[in-house]
């Protein structure tokens, strides 16, 4: 389970850096949330023992149970990556009808300046 | 056990919240802000009151006791810390009073003013890395509406590279504190101390701690300060001047407990890269200091050669270097929100961001010209103004270290400090008066108080440090003594 989670990992940062590396600022937010949901997946397979169809509870006489810490750590992270997306997303609308385009190269700065 | 320890952040918390609904009560929430700053001032003065008697105080969260649960620990490196951001945010609000206008204040600018204080001192105060990164999250999230608020294009422009520079380095934040935790297993601050001294701190947890100190770096501009210059000179002046003083100094405060309190063992490699860092900080800001003619950027660039100043100090890793380095920190908090303010102050009375537009200033605002003055020689280090101190104790530091070629750095940087603010004051303040006296726009006094009570401040820090001298020694004292804290916070009591 553990090498599947941090193949998956793998594979949603290399898609999440190609799609920052793009012009176009949807396609770098939509990057950024890819990105963070790598690291969600990261932090899961850093607790100890992902172990199939476990609880993170542990009860009287439970033999086994999951390290319950690291999904309380996503669930916080899921919030903020959440919260951060949607100003992200609000900022490029603002900028797209102010500045009249969503291309980072002609964001760079104007000449007048 | 002292509840009073999580004040300074929730006060804050509570009043952004409270902002909410009473949107239009405008001075309302003037006054509620400017108390609640006022009020963290007096607690964080009083725990520090506390520290001295009593030790390191903290408060454990729900009754889950370390390590398992969350913990607020307040050392008087913290405290002093916690006691100068809410005095810069106090009067960086005063100026806000006058210079932010009816708009953005109705659009809920005292909400995340108050915000962003409370997620810098919950990053001070906290004694949990991953509360450390949600504070950092909580101030990040005020910073991006505040550098946006207003919507003018430029504003827009610079916001986007910010958050996105912003989201980047936490989310490698986040995957340090993943390996950290899958190495050592653990997330309070003192349990991991003591792991990482019990196991030594092995080649992987090296290559951990350069993580780290890649997000740090990103978030306090060492080294990786491109997006800096940019988005803090597009800000309104008392935004600019809260980032100035604050932001990067959460950042300077992460890198300083986390290499003090984890990654402490392996002085060769981790040190030596924050070595090299400073270096070309320093050796990148000067450049950048006097290559600009828009005051914006050569304020900004200022921001960036502190940095690299503060972290030679934890590069040497010296006792005399850990002092003079949390010196310059308060030092430099005051002094750039001071700078940032008087740079604001000069392009809203004439109108221009270049320094070769503005002339003669000095004949219409005699006052303001005299306060560029001071703040000018404090950061340059003349004595007695507080700049002097923090500079001698650091290169006090790197003699003893034996590290001449940073010593070098750090001290022909002041002279690009003294050159780059010079050049703005014999430009502007100097020369024909442009202005004549029936154009002049009138200096409100909202402006020029904030100013010059920061002028004060600047010079009862050089001229008080005797006073202020044990709790600055104290501070360094638990830096270089990781036991104390670890003892503070896993004792149960």
């Amino acid at each position: 389970m553990e090498t599947l989670t941090t193949i998956l990992t793998g594979v949603l940062v290399s898609v999440a850096t190609y799609l920052i590396l793009s012009r176009s600022v949807l396609r770098v937010i939509l990057g950024t949330a890819v990105l963070s949901h790598a690291a969600h997946l990261l932090i899961m397979s850093m607790g100890k023992g992902l172990k199939n169809g476990e609880v993170p509870i542990l009860r009287d006489g439970a033999s086994s149970y999951v390290d319950p810490l690291p999904q309380a750590l996503i669930l916080t992270s899921i919030v903020i990556s959440f919260a951060v997306t949607a100003i992200l997303l609000v900022l490029a609308y603002r900028t797209y009808r102010e500045t009249g385009t969503d291309n980072l190269f002609e964001l760079r700065g104007f000449k007048d300046e | 056990m002292n509840n009073l320890v999580v004040l300074p952040m929730v006060i804050p918390v509570l009043a952004g919240i409270l902002f909410v609904f009473f949107r239009y009560q405008i001075t309302l929430q003037r006054w509620i802000s400017f108390i609640v700053m006022v009020g963290n001032i007096g607690i964080a003065a009083y725990l520090l009151y506390l520290n001295q008697i009593e030790g390191i105080q903290r408060i454990d969260f729900s009754g889950w006791k370390p390590p398992f649960g969350i913990s607020f620990v307040a050392d008087s490196f913290s405290l002093i810390l916690v006691l100068i951001t809410s005095l810069v945010a106090a009067i960086c609000l005063v100026y806000a009073f006058s210079s932010i206008g009816e708009e953005r204040e109705k659009m809920y600018f005292y909400s995340f003013v108050n915000f962003l204080v409370a997620g810098v001192n919950g990053s001070f105060l906290t004694g949990d890395l991953f509360n450390l990164y949600v504070c950092f999250e909580i101030m990040l999230l005020a910073s991006y509406v505040l550098i946006a608020l207003g919507g003018e294009k430029a504003q827009l422009r610079e916001s986007i590279k910010y958050v996105l520079i912003n989201v980047l380095s936490s989310w490698f934040f986040l995957v340090a504190i993943a390996y950290l935790y899958g190495s050592v297993g653990t997330l309070s601050m003192a349990h991991i101390s003591e792991r990482i001294a019990e196991v030594g701190q092995t080649p992987l947890l090296t290559v951990i701690s350069i993580v780290f100190l890649t997000v740090f770096a990103l978030k306090a501009g060492l080294l990786l300060y491109f997006w800096l210059p940019g988005s803090y000179s597009i800000a309104p002046t008392a935004v600019a001047a809260l980032f100035g003083a604050l932001l990067t100094k959460v950042g300077i405060y992460a890198m300083f407990r986390v290499f003090t309190l984890f990654f402490y063992h392996d002085h060769s490699i981790t040190h030596t890269f924050i070595t090299v860092l400073a270096a070309l900080t320093l050796i990148g800001g000067s450049i950048g200091a006097v290559a600009y003619k828009d005051i914006r950027l050569i304020v900004t660039y200022n921001v960036v050669i502190a940095v690299g100043f503060i972290l030679v100090g934890l590069a040497v890793a010296t006792p005399e270097a850990l002092e003079g380095s949390i010196y310059y920190l308060m030092h430099d908090m005051i002094v750039k929100a001071l700078l940032f303010l008087i740079a604001g102050t000069m392009i809203a009375v004439t109108g221009t961001t270049r320094i070769d537009e503005m002339s003669g200033l000095i004949r219409n605002y005699p006052l303001l010209g005299w306060m560029f003055f001071i703040v000018m020689l404090s950061l340059a280090g003349i004595p007695p103004l507080s700049g002097f101190i923090g500079k001698v104790l650091v290169g006090q530091g790197a003699i003893e270290a034996e590290s001449y070629i940073l010593l070098a750095l750090a001290f022909i940087s002041s002279i690009f400090v003294l050159y780059s603010l010079l050049r703005v004051f014999l430009q502007c303040f100097w020369g024909e008066t442009i202005i004549s006296s029936e154009d002049e726009v009138p200096m409100k006094k909202g402006w020029i108080i904030p100013c010059a009570i920061l002028t004060i401040a600047t010079i009862v820090l050089g001229l008080g440090a005797e006073i202020i001298f044990p709790y600055v020694s104290d501070a360094a004292n638990t830096l270089l003594n990781p036991s104390d804290y670890i003892d503070a916070v896993l004792t149960q009591d």
